[in-house]
């Protein structure tokens, strides 16, 4: 398999070669958001300057020109994660939003009093509160397959826990916050054996390796385009067709119907019954040429390099006197969380932002996952395949240089 | 000295600084000497939780002054707050009302006041200032 070449990718990427504080950036905080190749701003660019329009809507050229381009960013993207038509795949805000539209729309159709919600106990509230909020409308109850003190799920359980109660099983693929890996396909299997359908919350996986839904079988899968180098604000809801026909509209609006009476209202097919108002046409258009970037360098590439970055991040990282590693899995993704003995993680990072190196602190939208660790909040580093050793190194001798200083 | 006065202080302090690491340093050295809230004090109703870091604050009220002991998790925090504390600490609760804290976008920390900073700085001052008005309402009432 051919080697990333980095120095060439960092080229398009113009923030990369930015400095801050007077200090060349070393960006490591991509499982928060990443940073957007020339590919994907021209493209944006392109889009206002030469064809914006509204979509499926207007009888003009520029119209069509946007519908078609925003209609063939669906299908970059249905064919990126493999699934069996374009029409299974909706436009959303972004992660969260493809999650509160499957809890809303599938919860008012099939949660009764006294069922339960399936999800695990390393959730990114995106995934816990929407379940909370449908779950105590519909009186359903809300269920968390365990994990241990290495960050890894307890899979054991999971027979026990799916009992005939349970209406939906609700996953993280990977822990934004531990960077552990989910055995998705075993929980798919066995919840499928039940007749139970999962969704699965791909945010901080679909970057860093490839992802088939036909192969995985999943019956949801969510994520967000600024994770997948694309804009913010688009995301993406796949839904086998089977699922996403039988379920009842998120909103109401332009676009999702077909005709519309003060009587009655008859929707429209999908994807647009999902689609309600006029859509992130930009971002997903930009979305659409993240996908063909990515494409392009190969997600086994991707994988390879993002390996051994975070690899080489966790053996010259174990060598800090005092640090501790919170999530140990032995599958994991490009995300390293940590403590400095008693050090507050506000503290480092901010003394790491001076030195130009930005990283992530605090609970990472994880509550549940530092409860049961104790802590208030991690330092995460978490690495892109533009990323390099040297940036590692900066991160070592920062890390060594603000401990020094918070610990007198 | 006015509050101003221990504000031109701090700048001044801080001129002698260009690197970052060392201005750090000589905030988080100012922590030291933060008047400590007292343990009993550190109860919810006195948690100001920012996102982040925790930070406590206390006022005490005592011949027409306020005075100030607080205590953060963060240090760098708890040196900010130090600062603060140490130019409103012992003023009017009017003075206190009208302070414009200009020191701290001065000494290049201006983020620390923004909303999205989330370190319970900007909630601390607040905070501080509603103590502050709190006082001045209840002795203008007192002589009405």
């Amino acid at each position: 398999m051919a080697r990333l070449d980095t120095d060439r990718i960092r080229k398009d990427f113009p923030i990369l070669s930015t400095s801050i504080y007077g200090k060349p950036l070393v960006y490591l905080d991509n499982a928060a958001t990443t940073q957007k190749p020339v590919q994907v701003l021209d493209t944006l660019e392109k889009y206002y300057q030469e064809y914006n329009s509204n979509v499926h809507r207007g009888v003009h050229l520029l119209s069509q020109q946007a519908t078609a381009a925003y209609e063939q960013a669906r299908k970059k993207v249905a064919a990126f994660i493999g699934a069996a038509e374009s029409d299974e795949v909706i436009f959303t805000k972004g992660t969260t939003d493809g999650i509160n539209l499957i809890a809303s729309s599938y919860g008012r159709k099939y949660l009764q009093p006294g069922d339960s919600v399936l999800i695990s106990a390393m959730e990114h509230h995106s995934n816990i509160v929407p379940w909370q909020m449908i779950c105590e409308e519909r009186g359903a109850v809300l269920k968390v397959i365990p994990m241990d003190e290495n960050g890894v799920l307890k899979i054991d359980e999971l027979p026990g826990l799916l009992d005939e109660k349970v209406k939906i099983v609700s996953l993280t693929y990977v822990s934004n916050s531990l960077g552990t890996v989910n055995p998705v396909h075993e929980v798919i299997k066995q919840a499928h054996a039940k007749n139970i359908p999962v969704l699965l919350d791909a945010a901080q996986a679909v970057q860093h390796f490839p992802i088939d839904v036909q192969e995985l079988d999943v019956d949801f899968l969510v994520f967000s385009g600024h994770k997948l180098y694309g804009p913010t604000g688009i995301g993406v809801l796949y839904g086998k067709a089977g699922w996403l026909n039988d379920l009842p509209p998120y909103q109401g609006g332009g676009d999702m119907i077909k005709t519309v009476t003060f009587a009655k209202t008859v929707y429209n097919v999908l994807p647009y019954k999902f689609e309600a108002g006029t859509p992130d046409i930009s971002g997903a258009i930009g979305l659409g040429k993240a996908v063909d970037y990515i494409t392009e360098l190969g997600l086994d590439a991707i994988r390879e390099q993002e390996d051994m970055l975070v690899q080489y991040a966790l053996s010259e990282m174990a060598a800090i006197p005092g640090i501790r590693f919170i999530g140990q899995a032995e599958k994991r993704s490009s995300v390293v969380s940590f403590l400095i003995n008693d050090i507050h993680p506000y503290d480092l990072g901010e003394l790491l932002d001076k030195q130009g190196i930005a990283i992530r602190t605090g609970h990472h939208c994880t509550e549940p996952v530092m409860d049961f660790f104790g802590i208030p909040g991690t330092c995460r580093a978490s690495f892109a395949f533009y990323n390099t050793t040297e940036e590692i190194d900066f991160l070592v001798s920062g890390i060594k240089r603000a401990a020094a200083i918070l610990q007198g | 000295m006015t509050i101003n006065e221990k504000q031109d202080e701090l700048i001044e302090d801080f001129e002698l600084f260009s690197d970052w690491m060392d201005k750090y340093e000589n905030i988080i050295e100012m922590g030291k000497d933060l008047p400590l809230i007292d343990e009993k004090y550190k109860v919810p109703e006195n948690l100001i939780k920012g996102c982040q870091s925790n930070v406590w604050v206390q006022p005490e009220f005592r011949d027409g002054r306020v005075w100030f002991t607080a205590d953060s998790d963060a240090i760098i925090t708890k040196g900010l707050i130090s600062m603060m504390v140490g130019v409103l600490s012992g003023h009017t609760p009017e003075e206190i009302v009208d302070a414009d804290l200009y020191f701290i976008p001065a000494i290049g920390l201006q983020n620390h006041l923004s909303p999205n900073r989330s370190n319970g700085l900007l909630a601390m001052l607040k905070q501080i200032k509603l103590y502050a008005l709190a006082y001045q309402s209840a002795a203008n009432q007192g002589h009405k």
